[in-house]
């Protein structure tokens, strides 16, 4: 009688944990795919507010043509961008345009006053931003997921039930690589 | 990052099931010291006296806070800057709601998150936070209260507080009829007791003393805790610790006088609003780290990982904060830049706000003062105090006669627009109305006696 409970015992405990470490992954899988939809959301934000800062500086830089029509181009080849490597390329050149864009915008006084176009420049700058902390959370999303993946014993469950690694998303952004080292 | 909350609740676990044993100790004796054999019921009263504060907690206390008066809720118009740092750090942490924010009318800079649950979150700044922090600054602080909710550390410490308390009662209650009514009863009735008895009244009388005290120095050293946890989390979620680290070091020093903080709300603060500067060091007693001891840890850092946070921690003390599962799986991750973005509202622009808030109507005189009206301000007019002229008060046009002002809905009322600015106005039952620059519906209804005003 004792060595059936005891079995009993053991095979109850097994299937709990089987369907904790089961869940787990599945939670950080959902998580990651969230995240995902996260950096989809914001990229197409940005998209949708180029156009109508276009419209803004042209009323006021009619000599800047080739920099506006840089960004118009930038924005349509990350629009029709397939595949995370295509995406990743268009959207830097992008973020290139619109940097040299709002440098060309400084000497522009009346342009600079403009509450429209500081609007604007504000929701650009914060969506890049988010577009880099979505990034960066789902990275840290990936890194969990993959880890959790490779460990044992939770890389059995991953095996059994075909949990299959995912890519980070690497954008090589000019201002991460330039980061200094702040030393203190 | 999950396993950094798996930590987390470990610890907690932990602190709460210490504190239970204490509370139930305390019960189970109290009762057998007051009267032999009713520790059973001791042990019922202590947990009725739990679930009680529970409930009181529960119902009450935050409505309290964030119900008053004090604090209300900003829409993205108010300020969306502020708006885009906290979604910006939403988005860092995988928060699954962005907090609702609520904005407090001090100068003095401070913070603080509140919410159990993703959809309650909030976070409430003070209005000193957003004219003298620059942006780098305010999203360290944002990030840090992000990392209080990311954590959990809200429900946590709620749960901690309320056992506390009760664990504080029971004792009292304990003591107090030990010492007026329990001796001569334990005398007579104890003599068949035995050694048995000898332990409990021992075991009683040093929880009923020491439990207290045992029970709020965990507390307090599970809050110092969590202050450096959501450290750590702000550095990781920002990439960039310096930005936290200036942003305490402008709190610290701007003075901390809140006038509505009280002891039982001082710890929820990112720097405890209560604590003179002087008395600023370690303490077993206090609900916070040294703030320039989280300074100094932030600016150590490496990189901006939790394990930098880590390394920066043993550098400066002793003992692991974080723990080893979290740090296997965290990347390195190296500091960004800073950003050159000033204050994200100017002192005029944060204030406006906060009166915008506190319902009083702005007016801008020709001679181009802005001046600010109070809704208690009942005449129709208003002199300008620098050129003198009288400016009427803006008000809605009643279809009827005028009616004295009654929940009830009753006739037509209009207002037209003078500009495409914040615009603000009085209602027929004499509250004030505020327009933003994106409103655009036809219609606008009163909060006070929900009649509907056309706009034009």
């Amino acid at each position: 009688m004792i060595p059936l409970i005891i079995i009993v015992v053991i095979i109850v405990i097994a299937a709990l944990w089987l369907a904790g470490a089961y869940n787990g992954l599945v939670r950080l899988r959902n998580q990651l795919e969230n995240a995902w939809a996260q950096i989809d959301v914001q990229l197409k934000r940005r998209h949708d507010l180029i156009p109508n800062l276009v419209e803004t500086v042209k009323g006021y830089a009619k000599h800047e043509r080739e920099t506006l029509e840089k960004v118009i181009q930038a924005r349509n080849m990350a629009v029709s961008a397939k595949g995370v490597g295509e995406r990743a390329e268009a959207e830097n050149i992008l973020t290139g345009a619109l940097k040299s864009l709002f440098a060309v915008a400084e000497a522009y006084p009346d342009l600079k006053a403009n509450q429209n176009f500081l609007r604007l420049q504000e929701e650009l700058t914060s969506t890049e931003n988010k577009v880099a902390f979505s990034r960066q959370f789902y990275n840290d999303s990936v890194l969990a997921y993959n880890t959790r993946i490779e460990v044992f014993p939770t890389n059995i469950v991953a095996g059994f039930f075909s949990f299959s690694r995912r890519e980070f998303f690497e954008v090589a952004v000019e201002a991460e690589r330039a980061a200094p080292k702040v030393a203190f | 990052m999950w396993e950094q909350i798996a930590a987390n609740r470990r610890r907690s676990t932990v602190l709460i099931s210490v504190m239970v044993v204490i509370l139930a100790v305390i019960g189970y004796t109290g009762g057998e010291l007051i009267v032999p054999g009713a520790g059973p019921l001791g042990l019922g009263v202590a947990f009725i006296i739990w679930a009680v504060m529970m409930a009181m907690y529960l119902f009450g206390a935050e409505k309290l806070l964030l119900g008053g008066a004090l604090f209300h809720e900003l829409t993205r118009e108010d300020s969306p800057r502020l708006f885009n740092i906290v979604e910006e750090m939403k988005l860092a942490a995988g928060l699954p709601y962005l907090p609702k924010l609520y904005l407090i009318h001090e100068s003095a800079p401070n913070a603080f998150a509140i919410g159990r649950k993703p959809e309650d979150y909030a976070i409430a700044v003070t209005s000193g936070l957003l004219h003298r922090l620059n942006r780098d600054e305010l999203q360290g602080v944002i990030a840090h209260e992000v990392g209080h909710l990311k954590n959990q550390d809200v429900k946590f410490m709620t749960l901690a507080a309320v056992l506390l308390g009760s664990i504080v009662i029971l004792s009292d209650v304990v003591r107090r009829s030990l010492w007026y009514g329990g001796r001569g009863r334990r005398r007579s009735d104890s003599r068949g007791g035995g050694q048995a008895q000898v332990v409990i009244l021992v075991v009683g009388l040093l929880f009923a003393i020491l439990g207290p005290i045992m029970a709020q120095l965990l507390y307090l050293a599970c809050s110092r805790k969590r202050e450096f946890l959501a450290d750590a989390s702000a550095a990781q979620y920002t990439r960039y610790p310096e930005g936290l680290a200036s942003a305490l070091e402008k709190i610290a020093l701007a003075g901390r006088g809140l006038s509505f903080v009280t002891k039982a709300t001082a710890p929820m603060f990112i720097v405890n609003p209560l604590a003179a500067a002087s008395e600023d060091s370690f303490s077993l007693l206090s609900t916070h780290p040294p703030t320039a001891e989280r300074i100094r840890i932030l600016r150590q850092m490496a990189g901006a990982s939790l394990a930098d946070y880590e390394t920066a921690y043993r550098q400066m003390k002793q003992g692991a904060l974080i723990g080893g599962r979290s740090l296997a799986t965290a990347a390195p991750q190296s500091i960004r830049a800073p950003t050159d973005e000033g204050p994200i509202e100017s002192r005029h622009a944060a204030d406006d706000i906060a009166y915008r808030q506190h319902g009083y109507l702005r007016l801008r005189c020709e001679c181009g003062l802005d001046i600010k009206v109070p809704e208690r301000y009942e005449q129709k007019e208003i002199h300008c105090i620098r050129c003198g002229s009288a400016l009427p008060i803006p008000s809605v046009l009643e279809g009827r006669a005028p009616s004295p002002p009654t929940p009830e809905p009753t006739g037509p009322l209009a207002y037209t627009r003078a500009t495409k600015g914040w615009e603000s106005f009085r209602c027929a039952c004499g509250r004030t109305i505020q327009l933003s620059p994106a409103f655009a519906a036809p219609q606008v209804r009163c909060h006070h006696c929900r009649r509907l005003i056309e706009v034009s």
